[in-house]
């Protein structure tokens, strides 16, 4: 089962079999293989009844794939979960500093920790946010932490999603699939539960309610619509917390309100779960081509009358330049060192940096600042002569647009191949929420899993699965 | 010096406006070289949804069209007293922080012209080179009315040499950022020795000097502003403090009239 | 609820009423087909103006032929009223509106759509058209039967069977409008074979003859046909039927709502004033007339209520 020097979270790097998947393996070496091959036939069967779809960009319009799912749960002990949970906690909690700091008077940069250039040449700042101190002091209501490990002890942060994470619909569904299948498997194993997560976030998103609500808060889910890629989820997070799933044309400012046309007329919602970017969210203010937003949403929120979660402008905590600087601006607003580390990032905008990348192209992975979704980057060490001379090049042009990564020897989970347990390469989404009462991370979180022997990519969209991600009880 | 000032805007549309909103900068505020008293913004066929401050600290209203509106009027007036300080304008205040106002925007993005205005600006002080830009900008760019488009930016209007306050602001401003000052358009009213009525409202730039804070250039008339200038928005540049900004839906067929009063009490 | 959200359910449920009547003209069609007293191809053309469907079909074709019709009628994509078209129109809708919708409904849904999808993936043969059919309409009728056990009867609900109403009265309007001859009082008492066929096919295509047989026995009479049709309420495809289940689900609205809209007197309005008397008096008015004024009303009624409930801005 082990891999020469790479962590298996099952079974070491010796394989030896690992505490928190004792129960499970007993289990799993009692099923017969064909059992379990139906079941994870059948999942998918459930899967695609139940609509759990992406849509792919670039191709036909109805194009609606799954995104495979290995019945096999990547398990978490308590113990490792609690350190886990207070370095997502320390993290979040300075996002939303950094984020109001920068927006207001920008100590941090009048501190010499991070050179105002990383902020005023960064298209992530969004300069009408500025002044603007959101209802409730939350800028990040929903985070995604991207987590990859190396070792027993070792977790690393990849990548902050403080924009509008995707995925979460995917944790829950998983569990309930897989509480669905195999019952017998959580009267064995404490797992904690996540299916609070719509009901925390209701109450996460109401407690962030502008001043102007009354009674109890309106919250409504704002989709870019049924060919979104994760218009599924809208639907699914809209559903689950029994809000209505608006859309830009049922929107429009009405006595100085943002109202969704409703059977009876217009009611005003006081706070929006906006899946739509920033970019997209005003035309009347930012991009005047979006058909997806609502015109004069950025002066409504100006004016105190909604509250927009997140917060518009919040890219430019998550951004990959800001990232090198993080356990900076983690130290430098918690007072305190940072609980989860980095992975090791050379800013190519540097040109010791840059010089160090050129040099060891094929050693790395280097990334667009603003990319996502794995799109856009490069990974040395599979990539061919060719590729890398092309990206040399691209490098070379705009070195501001690029950091760089070691190749990380991801820890690997198994999955259930044809030919038994294989391991695979996976990272770990925990899903965050603010409020004025406090941050809460869901114990577990979406374990993005490549399907490909060897691979590195877990992204959906480049052939990625998932995996039902169990946090033990202690 | 007290002056009042009446501006009314009046859009009349061939087909209804089934739907549309305005967002209006055209309320001055006081500062330290102007009081403003009474100010009130009335409409008619619309209504004011809210108002609230921007990041360059313009105040902003928005209104909205009533349903199936044919017509729009706006009109806003008040009186503002004023007092010479020469153009000073004082120290930077925000909310946003002064280096925003280096920032390139897309109608001052600099190309070889405005670069090659930029080297000429001489002179032995900030403030010196800052007027010498001023003079030159005049200079470069005749003020002809109804020959320049609102959507020019600062080379355009160098390339084609001509413009209108809005056009000299734009390329007075992205000068003064080639040469390092924070630098912000203005809008607002100016009163005029020989006339009560006017056109349109003016526009003028300033700069940030280390030391001095903001200071006014108005190329257009080639001086600093004076007590018959009154500042109604800022921003980087005619996209921020535009006194309009709007989108309708229907409502073809656009006729406006404007009618602009600036008279000294 | 959204104003989007009525327009959605409301589609919704049209279109899987279309896709189930679209079926079930396409069986009738090839029913008389097989009995062969007729001219197949003409018949042909009126089951495609029955469904509503000829203008689009001549654009495409030179000739009505069986084949064609069918295909056209059943596959299709550039035929946004074919089966195909509809389920996926329906589909469509359903994810908009999907957290109006419980799971089983949508579960139902999607299901009806990826079934249908596969079946009618490639041309349907001559020997597979059968079960192709039965299969659609038994589809069709799981998701009703999950909208019946599973939705609340709220203005979700009301929206639903307002559309599916609509849809329905439309599409037996059209079937009259189309065969209004057939049922025009003739000198002969009795009628001839090739009638016998045009009044069964009106039956079929309504899914009535066995409830016709039970009201009216076995012998047809013309104007039996034209009074089950339009006027009685125990039929479930009838005019009368469809036009009181509007009403009565705009009723429920209206008090929901605490609000009598304009499209409510409109439906009271088309049931007092036309389908309250009885069949003579129809006769009298003209049957074909009778039916165009019907047919318009309900097209109307339809728009108003899009406006009530604000569907669109």
């Amino acid at each position: 089962m082990e891999h020469e020097g790479i962590f298996d979270e099952m079974w070491g790097r010796d394989g030896v079999l690992r505490e928190p998947y004792a129960r499970f393996n007993a289990w799993f070496e009692g099923e017969d293989p064909k059992r379990l091959r139906a079941k994870q036939r059948e999942a998918e069967e459930l899967f695609r009844l139940t609509g759990i779809t992406f849509n792919v960009y670039g191709r036909a319009e109805a194009e609606e794939r799954l995104i495979p799912f290995d019945i096999i749960p990547r398990i978490i002990s308590a113990q490792e979960w609690q350190k886990l949970s207070r370095g997502i906690d320390q993290r979040v909690r300075a996002i939303n500093a950094f984020l109001h700091d920068i927006y207001h008077r920008q100590e941090i940069i009048k501190a010499g920790r991070i050179p105002e250039r990383l902020i005023s040449g960064n298209e992530a700042f969004l300069p009408q946010m500025i002044g603007v101190s959101p209802p409730g002091g939350v800028y990040t209501h929903i985070v995604g932490i991207d987590l990859v490990r190396t070792g027993p002890e070792e977790f690393l942060v990849l990548e902050d999603n403080a924009r509008t994470p995707s995925g979460v619909s995917y944790m829950l569904e998983n569990r309930e699939t897989m509480l669905q299948m195999f019952p017998e498997l959580f009267s064995h194993n404490h797992v904690q539960p996540v299916q609070n997560y719509p009901r925390d976030l209701l109450r996460s998103l109401m407690a962030c309610a502008p001043q102007t609500a009354s009674g109890k808060p309106t919250v409504a889910v704002l989709t870019p619509g049924i060919y979104n890629s994760a218009y599924f989820e809208h639907a699914f997070l809209a559903d689950q917390m029994g809000v209505e799933l608006v859309e830009g044309t049922d929107l429009r400012v009405v006595d100085g309100r943002v109202a969704m046309r409703t059977t009876r007329g217009y009611k005003p919602i006081d706070v929006l779960y906006r899946r739509v970017d920033d970019d997209f969210l005003d035309p009347l203010n930012f991009n005047p081509d979006s058909r997806l937003g609502v015109p004069g949403i950025m002066d409504v929120y100006r004016a105190g009358g909604i509250t927009i979660a997140n917060a518009p402008g919040t890219g430019i905590a998550d951004d990959k330049a800001i990232y090198s600087y993080m356990p900076d601006i983690v130290e430098f607003y918690t007072g305190e060192p940072p609980i989860l580390k980095n992975v090791p990032t050379w800013r190519c905008s540097e040109p010791e940096a840059l010089a160090y990348v050129l040099d060891h192209l094929d050693e790395l992975v280097v990334k667009e600042v603003h990319g996502s979704g794995g799109y856009g980057m490069l990974i040395g060490p599979t990539a061919t002569k060719r590729d890398l001379a092309a990206f040399r090049k691209k490098l070379k042009a705009r070195p501001g647009n690029y950091i760089a990564q070691p190749t990380l020897s991801l820890s690997t989970v198994p999955i259930f191949s044809r030919t038994g347990l294989a391991p695979r390469h996976v990272d770990l989404r925990p899903f965050v929420l603010v409020s004025p009462d406090g941050i809460s991370t869901t114990p577990g979180g979406l374990t993005r899993v490549a399907l490909k022997k060897g691979s590195l990519v877990v992204n959906s969209s480049q052939g990625g699965g998932t995996k039902d991600t169990w946090v033990l009880e202690e | 010096m007290r002056l009042k000032i009446r501006h009314r805007t009046r859009y009349v549309f061939d087909h209804p406006v089934s739907y549309g909103l305005q967002q209006i900068r055209k309320t001055p505020k006081s500062t330290h070289q102007q009081v403003v008293y009474d100010w009130t913004t009335r409409v008619a066929g619309g209504r004011k949804e809210l108002s609230f401050e921007d990041h360059h600290n313009n105040i902003v209203e928005l209104l909205s069209f009533e349903r199936d509106a044919t017509e729009l009027v706006v009109t806003s007036a008040g009186e503002v007293e004023l007092s010479n300080t020469n153009g000073v304008v004082g120290r930077h205040i925000g909310p946003a922080p002064l280096w925003l106002y280096r920032q390139v925007s897309a109608r001052t993005r600099p190309g070889p012209a405005v670069r090659a205005l930029t080297r000429a600006a001489e002179g032995p002080s900030d403030i010196e080179r800052l007027h010498a830009l001023m003079k030159l900008v005049s200079g470069a760019v005749a003020y002809e009315v109804g020959t320049s488009h609102s959507d020019w930016g600062a080379e355009e209007a160098l390339t084609q040499a001509r413009g209108v306050c809005q056009d000299h602001a734009h390329v007075f401003i992205a000068c003064a950022r080639e040469m390092g000052f924070p630098s912000r358009y203005v809008s607002g009213y100016l009163m005029l020795d020989d006339r009560v009525e006017q056109d349109a409202m003016h526009a003028w730039a300033e700069a940030h000097v280390d030391g001095l804070g903001w200071i006014g250039f108005d190329p257009s008339n080639g001086i600093s502003p004076d007590e018959r200038y009154v500042r109604v928005a800022t921003g980087l540049d005619y996209a921020d403090a535009a006194p309009v900004i709007g989108m309708r839906v229907g409502g073809t067929g656009e006729a406006l009239d404007v009618e602009i009063e600036v008279a000294q009490q | 609820m959204l104003g989007k959200t009525a327009n959605g359910l409301f589609w919704m449920y049209r279109y899987l009423e279309r896709a189930e009547n679209t079926a079930r003209l396409i069986e009738t069609g090839q029913r008389i087909a097989l009995t062969r007293l007729h001219d197949s191809d003409a018949e042909w053309r009126s089951i495609l103006q029955s469904a509503a469907v000829c203008e689009g079909y001549d654009a495409v074709h030179d000739s009505v032929t069986k084949e064609a019709a069918i295909d056209w009628m059943l596959r299709s994509r550039d035929n946004p009223s074919s089966v195909m078209s509809s389920v996926a129109a329906a589909r469509q809708n359903a994810r908009v509106v999907r957290t109006a919708l419980t799971h089983e409904v949508w579960e139902a849904m999607n299901g009806t759509y990826m079934r249908v999808k596969d079946r009618l993936a490639r041309k349907v043969s001559e020997r597979d058209l059968p079960s192709a059919l039965g299969a659609i309409r038994q589809r069709t009728a799981f998701v009703r039967g999950a909208t019946h056990g599973t939705m609340l009867r709220n203005d979700i609900f009301n929206f639903s069977r307002i559309g599916t109403f609509l849809e329905r009265a439309d599409n037996t309007a059209r079937i009259l409008d189309v065969k209004y001859y057939v049922l025009l009082p003739s000198v002969m008492a009795v009628g001839s074979a090739v009638d016998n066929v045009q009044w069964e096919t009106i039956l079929r295509s309504v899914s009535a003859r066995g409830g016709f047989r039970m009201e009216y026995g076995s012998s047809i009479d013309p104007r039996d046909i034209a009074r089950f049709l339009i006027l009685d309420k125990r039929m479930p495809r009838s005019l009368a039927f469809g036009v009181a289940a509007i009403r009565k689900n705009l009723n429920h609205l209206v008090a929901d709502y605490g609000s009598r809209p304009p499209s409510f007197g409109m439906a009271d309005h088309i049931e007092r004033s036309y389908l309250s008397y009885d069949i003579d008096a129809i006769f009298d008015y003209g049957l074909h007339e009778f039916i165009q004024k019907v047919l318009s009303l309900v097209e109307e009624l339809g728009r108003q209520i899009e406006i009530d409930y604000r569907f669109y801005e």
